[in-house]
């Protein structure tokens, strides 16, 4: 495979994790530290939503966030040509 | 059948289904002992990882820290779970591509270094033993309490578990034993926790319930709470007592640190493919969440099962507070293992809780004729104590306890291969004996496997003051020494020996300096550690548990500036990176 081809792979990954990392900073430190206070002015259900984001929200957003990073990943291999098999 | 004889059974079936696992996959070769013959498919491996992290600490205490913390507590939560998404991203796809056995074998040969990999190995025994002598002291007392034997007999019949299927399955019996410890514990933390959300809320899925509303009142779940606390001087439930840079960096030191730590790493190496090793990250994460999103709605639950025991009518009334003769059958359980203990303060024969420690509440405590808090819980029985706090049947206790036992011993067989592979493969193979046949390097690490395992019992049985020091030392230290060189060695190439080796020191001796000037791990000053350990005395405010977060960026930066100032790595290293970036076997020299 070319060394271009590579470099664009790499390029293009290197912002997809980017992208991810930006999600899981926010929906964490974000709601769930930084702006807690404000966001518990808001509520869903019986929760608070600043509260909601640290003790449950943030926890589900990880999980979908790793589950769209390998499903990119995978798929981005395929389109790069550089996956196994 | 008595709960003793029924627990007996359960706990006893459990340790059968184990030991008969390891024997049906024992290991044949060293690529099976180290890391299963890279065989693994990606959800079984995403339940083991699961079983794996999820230790005694996760199972018995984090619901109970959770309640007496409030919002203080998600910084386990989010901390403990938010690693994964570092290690998916950032970690575990390219040491799978590396395709080795451990990790300081990917940072000797990535920093081309012998004493980068002395200085790895030495970082990741001490994290394992800290973690590992945790789990042992756990497996003990949920025997004390459940087969009522002595904390050291049940030690050693964990201890004779754990040896049986760790040696002789290595990484293939473990992984498979995880996954049926997964199942027992996951199962073993639900069951219970479904029936007190029922009997408290009415809805059956805990995490809902969580925000639900009590039942037969219009008021919610955690708003009773918040009020019924703060009218006994504690904080508001959902409002924390943490300054908010301590817990930016005691989340922040947590996910970092679950991301560097070694057998969870490790677990990854055993998948076929790349692709699979990102898969089971999000299995892992999401097994993980199961008990991560149930532990909180059962701290809040068990919290406001215990205020409302306690505090029967109105706060201040003569016949307010609950008549000690008259308590609970759990109450008189868990008093008789003395980790919940009365004493009446005020001579009235009623049983206060509340927060003495509130200089603001005292005039009204006063004024009630309460003589301080007379009611002394420990956090760890919450969750052991919620199936007879909400009167289930026998079964779900002797449950509970082979869950307990399951959480322990799946986290204490995961450490006790990676200390061993540390020392047969690292150690004897990278660097004493490097000429050693495959047989006799897998007869070394039975041999110490069984080594670590009688230091980890020994350090069971006599806790050194480090061992307490789980979240700091371990995490802080994994967070400060071992993630950085990793990553780098990952996405920069221009990272060398030189850099990394100064790296690690510098984090490694920063953050143990720190945890040892506040927490007196080792080395105490007549008696008691230098510093004194309160927030005015902390650098920025941050408390020993989070201060892995600021090792780790003296780490990068002494890593970055030492790797500019000295000789860049050789052709072939920055080849070897480029490999691990592409998925692909590409046949070219790594």
């Amino acid at each position: 495979m070319s060394s271009n081809n590579r470099l664009a792979y790499w390029r293009a990954n290197l912002r997809l994790v980017a992208a991810c990392l930006v999600v899981w900073f926010t929906c964490s430190y974000g709601f769930g530290v930084l702006l807690v206070d404000e966001l518990n002015q808001v509520r869903i259900g019986g929760f608070q939503l600043g509260f909601w984001f640290a003790q449950q929200g943030s926890i589900y957003i990880f999980v979908a966030l790793i589950f769209f990073y390998a499903w990119r990943m995978n798929r981005m291999d395929q389109q790069f040509d550089v996956h196994e098999d | 059948m008595s709960l003793q004889a029924l627990t007996y059974v359960v706990v006893g079936l459990s340790f059968a289904l184990y030991i008969g696992i390891a024997v049906w996959s024992r290991a044949h070769t060293t690529g099976d002992f180290y890391i299963a013959g890279k065989g693994v498919s990606p959800l079984a491996n995403g339940m083991a990882t699961a079983a794996d992290w999820m230790s005694a600490a996760s199972f018995i205490s984090m619901a109970g820290l959770i309640a007496f913390l409030g919002y203080d507590g998600s910084v386990y939560l989010m901390g403990w779970t938010g690693g994964y998404v570092l290690l998916a991203l950032l970690l575990a796809p390219y040491l799978r591509k590396f395709g080795k056995f451990t990790v300081p074998e990917f940072i000797a040969e990535r920093y081309y270094s012998k004493t980068a990999r002395i200085v790895a190995v030495i970082c990741l025994i001490f994290i394992s033993f800290t973690y590992v002598a945790g789990q042992m002291r756990g497996v003990g007392i949920v025997f004390s309490r459940f087969l009522e034997v002595e904390i050291a007999t049940g030690l050693l019949i964990g201890m004779g578990v754990v040896l049986v299927y760790a040696v002789l399955g290595g990484m293939k019996g473990i992984t498979y034993t995880q996954v049926a410890q997964y199942c027992v514990l996951i199962f073993a933390y639900t069951v219970p926790a479904v029936f007190i959300a029922i009997q408290i809320t009415g809805n059956p899925v805990p995490q809902l319930a969580f925000g639900g509303e009590i039942a037969g009142t219009s008021t919610g779940l955690l708003d009773k709470l918040d009020d019924i606390v703060a009218a006994l001087g504690f904080n508001q439930y959902t409002s924390g007592s943490k300054s908010r840079i301590d817990v930016f960096c005691i989340t922040m030191a947590l996910m970092v640190g679950t991301a560097g730590l070694p057998h969870v790493i490790v677990r990854f190496f055993t998948v076929p493919r790349v692709r699979d090793a990102r898969m089971s990250a999000g299995w892992a994460l999401l097994f993980i969440a199961v008990l991560y999103t149930t532990a909180p709605a059962v701290g809040s639950m068990a919290r406001y099962n215990l205020v409302n025991t306690v505090q029967t009518g109105e706060i201040g009334a003569i016949d307010g507070n609950l008549a000690y003769d008259e308590r609970p059958r759990w109450m008189h359980t868990w008093e008789a293992t003395g980790l919940l203990s009365f004493t009446d303060k005020n001579g009235d024969g009623r049983i206060q809780y509340y927060n003495d420690a509130n200089p603001a509440f005292a005039d009204r405590a006063a004024a009630f004729g309460w003589a301080g808090n007379e009611l002394a819980v420990d956090r760890d029985i919450m969750v052991l104590a919620n199936p007879e706090i909400a009167r289930l049947p026998n079964w779900v206790i002797a449950l509970v306890a082979a869950g307990g036992i399951a959480a322990a011993l799946s986290t204490a067989a995961g450490l006790l291969l990676v200390i061993s592979a540390a020392v047969s493969h690292d150690l004897i193979k990278g660097i004493f004996v490097p000429g050693i046949t495959e047989k006799k390097e897998l007869l070394a690490g039975r041999v110490a496997a069984t080594c670590a395992v009688l230091v980890a019992g020994y350090l069971g049985l006599n806790p050194p003051g480090w061992v307490a020091q789980v979240v700091a030392f371990a995490f802080g230290l994994a967070a400060a020494s071992l993630f950085p060189v990793i990553l780098l060695g990952i996405f920069w190439k221009g990272a060398n020996k030189e850099g990394a080796i100064a790296g690690m020191l510098t984090g490694l001796l920063f953050t143990y300096g720190y945890i040892e000037y506040y927490k007196g791990l080792f080395l105490q000053w007549a008696g008691s550690p230098w510093g004194n350990n309160v927030p005015e005395q902390w650098i920025l405010g941050i408390s020993p548990e989070g201060i892995g977060v600021v090792g780790m960026c003296l780490n990068l930066a002494v890593m970055v500036i030492v790797s500019r100032m000295t000789a860049a790595p050789p052709v072939r290293i920055q080849r070897m990176v480029d490999d691990i970036r592409i998925p692909r076997h590409t046949g070219e020299p790594g």
